[in-house]
């Protein structure tokens, strides 16, 4: 055992080693470009000014006419079960279909084309949507469709932080479900392909997660992920040993990502009944082949960025990834990665499946502390790089900046100027975005690089709605004997209510009393109508609640179960056991009414035929909430005692054992004097002698 | 004899009912003292809440009492536990009527200030049911809702049937007993010299009438054992509790603290020594049957009372009720407090050790100005204490037989007073 840990912590080591002089490496090649992108730096501003207060201009001239922009519906699929998002693309579809086909202004008029085109083929390949345009100039169907794309999403928050998220999605057109073996990899990354196909893992889900997200300052965030490091995995149905795959894949993982994900086991392992569906293609449902897991302790870092990055096609050398410094990237309130594996649809017909690797990072950069108290950020400024090509490999590329709550440019400015905009339902809100396409050479402009630079009008950044799905915990009581978790939910939509699926993972030392269970919505008791409740085993699994709440509009719902504090074996505690005992985030998911349709006394124009009955595509999407991990201490023995507890028992069952054992084998008896030393001895030598005694 | 009894009945029955009204009732059944994982209040309910839920109540850890149990209390209300407590005291008090009568005869005159006048055996009955009702660690055990209370009962009833000679029904209650906590499995040796005693079968391998009566009454008790254990197997339809329920008796996997030697001794231990060391903890419960048994075989009522002690000391998961038990035990040996060697400081010590249990784990769970260490040390003193009090019963038992046959003032040969020893 010793040994074997050994020899993971000098695997650990040696990685970290590697680490460093790669992220060394990436430091001086920065310092070298840096003196030459410093004068870009102070040039771009005073040309993209003069640009932006031109095209705002213009943009009020001609905001009437809607059909002078390419607009660009989106879906974001990322979230919404695959059964809704058909739905919901489809009718996108139709919607884009039913507009007049756009006037391209001549100096767009190329890009455009390339706008709808590749809007065209994302969507039918993402997801199996009768494709009702089928223009002529969709490109055919290559045989081996790997394929490469990326973007990055720039939110301004409400807070005056800045939101970043990157997204790059490899397909996959392979099938190693069949027993073919895969020995050629074009975009794909060898050493996660490998691993999916031994393991046959038919999804997989993990994320490293640095910070809690602030979703009441925040909003919601494109893919929600809790503190720490959390793994969930659907393997194929033809697996039989599930425990023992999942054991193995979570140690390759591990070493893959250089993180401690080998201390999953069967203690923090789960099998969620409802909570985790598979995201991708297939309707296996059976949860036994469902396998969750939280490490909240987890500390994200370098030595995970690196051999997530070395997975992209590029790498870090080309495209959006460049962008993507450590140094930068951990100077952050929060830092997320995650990693998403799944099988989608092929093509619109859904014949056949492709797998589907999308890997995310999301990042909430503080610019009030790093900003000297300006609120304005560029890509240089966050990054201390700035984009200067696509990656080679990516069909699509691109950078999109939320624009939504800035429609007149009375908010701030962003320069430099793009005439692309993209409207896209995500979280049930209709946002607009500013798109730059990295694969067009004229986005880059004169210096050859983009950076984008967003300068802040108003000191009041407005009102933000309020996330209508809200989650929080503590824990309750005093004292390292017992304890209560309270779990609050908080449902701020005015008139409507939700249902909530709520799934807790608590570690077995904390010892849950089911029957102390309580659901309370506005003072009221509020029974759950489903709950599937697995109790911990000690030092075996931990306690798994699942139920499904009906939250009543605008209310908090709070979920209050006791529990007791275990005292463990000394060397089953933590080296600093009096820091805590970390218990992992619960989980919240639902369908949440969507924003859009709440909006009854919309001051938006829009045409009345729509804004009666809130239509299909907003009317709810799916939505998962993290709340925060716990800290829980419990109570400890003195850890420098064990000899002398060893001892001291044993001492005391001694004195029983002794003490019985006299009573037992001894006899009463009437005591006769000893004689005295000198009569002893002169009865010896009496003895000798043969003489009798005294 | 009847109305000062019913008087105790009915005091006793008040402080309980007034402590359930109080503020203490929520307070009482969180002590460490007075509840552990196998007899909490709090898990029996637990366990009722898991089998509505359409959970195994040995899915998890939390539950440990047997099945019997649970469907027990699916039909009894609450209350009913004071109802069991007072039940156990009642048949408690009977039982010693006809023993000591006998003993009289046998012995040299000289003894007669030994022999228990028959108006001090009037009313031991009476005074062993105050010990046991009016005990501070009965009535906080009761408070609890502790189901230790209800095992308590159920070894009463099989003393009393032991002594009024039923050999059936204390097969049956004995199997009851151990179905509940293996731990009374001892009492098998003395309840069976017992019987025999009674019936005037000698202790002889020779004898057929012996083996006869032996078998007779382990196939009895075996049979009732086994009938309890498939009974909640069919109740349930699985074996679950029988690792839920003997294999956390026996392995001490919850080491939440309590007044026992277990808890810190394994929470301490290092790893490899464990399963040596838990052999070694439990064999020691069990040991002392065969020695004992050989050496009070004359007298099995007294082998009850020492096995029942030695139980309470050194099983896994000890509360302050089954000290209540043995205790109550403690005012029918009055005829030997004059050799009782240290009662006086065992008796301050236990005083002195109940009174700390509560501080010292306030400072430790609490205040967090003192740790594991000080509850532990309590601990300690208490067990040791309590070995005391019972190798100092034994010892002055052994003392009486010896006076009883040897006379009381012993001389030495030069004709001078002597004293005792052992040797």
């Amino acid at each position: 055992m010793a040994a074997h840990r050994c020899n993971i912590f000098m695997l650990v080591f040696v990685l970290c080693g590697l680490t460093y002089v790669f992220v060394r490496a990436d430091i001086e090649d920065t310092n070298h470009v840096k003196d030459a992108e410093s004068v870009a730096v102070d040039i771009a501003p005073k040309a993209n000014i003069g640009a932006s207060l031109r095209s705002t201009k213009t943009e009020d001239q001609t905001q009437a006419a809607e059909e002078e922009r390419q607009w660009e519906a989106e879906t974001n699929p990322a979230d919404a079960p695959s059964d809704n998002k058909a739905d919901h693309v489809h009718d996108t579809m139709q919607n884009l279909d039913s507009r007049p086909a756009p006037y391209a202004k001549d100096q767009t008029q190329e890009a455009a084309e390339e706008e709808r085109q590749w809007e065209a083929t994302e969507v039918k390949e993402a997801d199996r949507v009768p494709d009702t345009m089928q223009t002529p100039d969709v490109p055919p169907l290559t045989p081996a469709k790997d394929q490469f794309q990326e973007e990055l999403v720039i939110r301004p928050l409400h807070s005056g932080d800045i939101y970043a998220s990157f997204q790059f999605r490899t397909m996959w057109d392979t099938d190693f479900l069949r027993g073919s073996k895969v020995s050629h990899y074009r975009l794909f990354p060898k050493s996660l392909g490998q691993v999916i196909s031994k393991f046959s893992v038919r999804e997989l889900h993990i994320s490293f997660t640095q910070g809690y997200w602030r979703t009441m300052q925040w909003g919601q965030p494109f893919l929600p992920s809790p503190p720490g490091a959390e793994l969930w995995v659907w393997f194929q149905d033809t697996v039989t040993d599930v425990d023992g795959a999942w054991k193995e894949l979570t140690n390759v993982l591990s070493g893959i990502f250089c993180a401690s994900l080998n201390f999953i086991d069967s203690t923090n392992t789960v099998q969620p009944s409802a909570s985790f569906k598979p995201l991708g293609l297939g309707n296996v449902t059976d949860q036994r082949f469902l396998r969750y897991a939280v490490l909240p302790r987890e500390i994200v870092c370098t030595e995970n960025l690196t051999p997530w990055k070395k997975l992209l096609p590029c790498g870090s050398k080309a495209g959006l990834a460049v962008l993507m410094k450590s140094e930068k990237l951990f100077h952050s309130s929060f830092h997320s990665q995650a990693l998403h594996f799944r099988p989608v649809c092929q093509d619109w017909k859904c014949k056949s499946t492709v797998w589907e690797l999308r890997q995310t990072l999301n990042v909430v950069f503080d610019l009030h502390t790093s900003g000297q108290g300006k609120r304005e950020w560029s890509l240089f400024k966050m990054f201390s790089r700035t984009v200067t090509e696509a990656c080679p490999l990516a069909s699509s590329s691109k950078v999109y900046v939320d624009v939504t709550d800035n429609p007149q440019g009375e908010l701030f400015e962003l320069s430099p100027t793009t005439p692309l905009l993209s409207q896209a339902v995500v979280l049930g809100d209709r946002r607009t975005y500013s798109v730059y396409d990295l694969t067009n050479q004229a986005t880059f402009g004169q210096t050859r690089s983009l950076n984008m630079l967003l300068r802040w009008r108003a000191a009041e950044s407005g009102d933000m709605l309020r996330p209508l799905l809200h989650g929080e915990r503590y824990v309750a009581g005093y004292g390292l004997q017992t304890g209560e978790i309270h779990t609050l939910m908080y449902n701020n939509h005015p008139y409507r209510a939700f249902p909530v699926l709520l799934l807790d993972t608590v570690p077995w030392y904390l010892r849950l009393y089911i029957h102390t269970l309580t659901v309370t919505s506005k003072g009221r008791d509020n029974k759950p109508s489903y709950i599937h409740y697995q109790p911990s085993k000690d030092r075996l699994r931990p306690h798994l609640l699942e139920m499904l709440v009906q939250l009543p509009p605008n209310s908090v719902t709070e979920v209050t179960m006791q529990f007791e504090r275990a005292l463990l074996k000394w060397t089953e505690y933590t080296p600093d056991p009096n820091h805590g005992f970390y218990v992992g985030s619960s989980v919240i998911s639902a369908l949440v009414p969507s924003v859009v349709a709440m909006d009854t006394n919309s001051t938006r124009e829009c045409p009345l035929f729509s804004s009666f009955f809130p239509c299909k595509e907003e009317s709810s999407y799916f939505m998962r909430v993290y709340t925060e991990p716990l800290l829980v201490n419990l109570p400890t023995p003195d850890f420098s005692m064990p000899y002398n507890v060893i001892c001291l028992t044993c001492t005391v069952v001694a004195v029983g054992y002794g003490s019985l054992y006299n009573l037992l084998t001894r006899t009463f008896q009437v005591e006769e004097p000893s004689p005295g030393l000198a009569k002893r001895l002169a009865n010896i030598i009496r003895r000798l002698r043969g003489v009798p005694l005294l | 004899m009847a109305a000062p009894l019913t008087l105790l009945l009915i005091v006793a029955v008040t402080i309980r009912a007034v402590l359930f009204r109080s503020s203490l009732a929520e307070l009482i059944p969180e002590r460490v003292e007075v509840v552990s994982p196998l007899n909490a209040w709090k898990r029996v309910v637990e366990g009722l809440a898991l089998l509505d839920l359409g959970v195994s109540p040995y899915a998890g850890d939390v539950f440990h009492e047997t099945p019997l149990i649970i469907y027990f209390f699916h039909f009894v209300i609450d209350y009913a536990e004071i109802v069991f407590m007072v039940m156990g005291c009642v048949f408690l008090l009977q039982f010693r009527k006809q023993k000591y009568a006998l003993e009289a005869e046998r012995y040299p005159l000289d003894c007669l200030e030994l022999i228990r006048t028959p108006k001090e055996m009037y009313y031991i009955p009476l005074k062993v049911a105050m010990f046991y009702l009016l005990n501070p660690f009965t009535i906080l055990s009761c408070v609890a809702k502790s189901t230790c209370g209800l095992n308590n009962a159920v070894i009463a009833l099989f003393i009393l049937c032991t002594v009024k000679g039923s050999s059936l029904m204390s097969a049956i209650f004995l199997a009851l007993a151990t179905y509940q906590s293996i731990y009374p499995l001892t009492l098998f040796a003395p309840a069976l010299l017992y019987l025999l005693q009674r019936l005037y079968i000698p202790v002889n391998w020779q004898r057929s009438s012996f083996w006869l009566f032996t078998t007779q009454y382990t196939f009895m008790y075996l049979g009732s054992l086994c009938v309890m254990v498939c009974l909640s197997f069919f109740l349930l339809s699985s074996w679950d509790f029988l690792s839920s329920v003997y294999g956390f008796i026996l392995s001490v996997p919850d080491l939440t603290p309590n007044i026992g030697l277990f808890w810190y001794f394994f929470a301490e231990m290092f790893e490899h020594f464990r399963l040596f060391f838990i052999c070694v903890f439990q064999i020691n419960v069990f040991f002392y049957t065969i020695p004992l048994s050989i050496k009070l075989k004359e007298h099995p009522i007294f082998l009850i009372f020492m096995q029942i002690a030695i139980i309470s000391i050194f099983k896994s998961y000890p509360t302050v009720g089954d000290i209540a038990l043995y205790m109550a035990f403690l005012p029918a040996w009055n005829h030997l407090y004059r050799f009782l060697r240290n009662i006086f400081l065992v008796s301050v010590v236990l005083l002195a050790c109940s009174a700390l249990f509560p501080v010292l784990w306030h400072l430790w769970i609490y205040a967090g100005s003192a740790n594991s260490n000080f509850y532990y040390a309590i601990t300690l003193l208490f067990n040791v204490a309590q070995i005391l009090l019972v190798s100092d019963y034994f010892y002055a038992y052994l003392r009486r037989e010896h006076h009883l046959t040897h006379g009381l003032y012993l001389k030495r040969k030069d004709g001078s007073e002597a004293t005792l020893v052992l040797k």
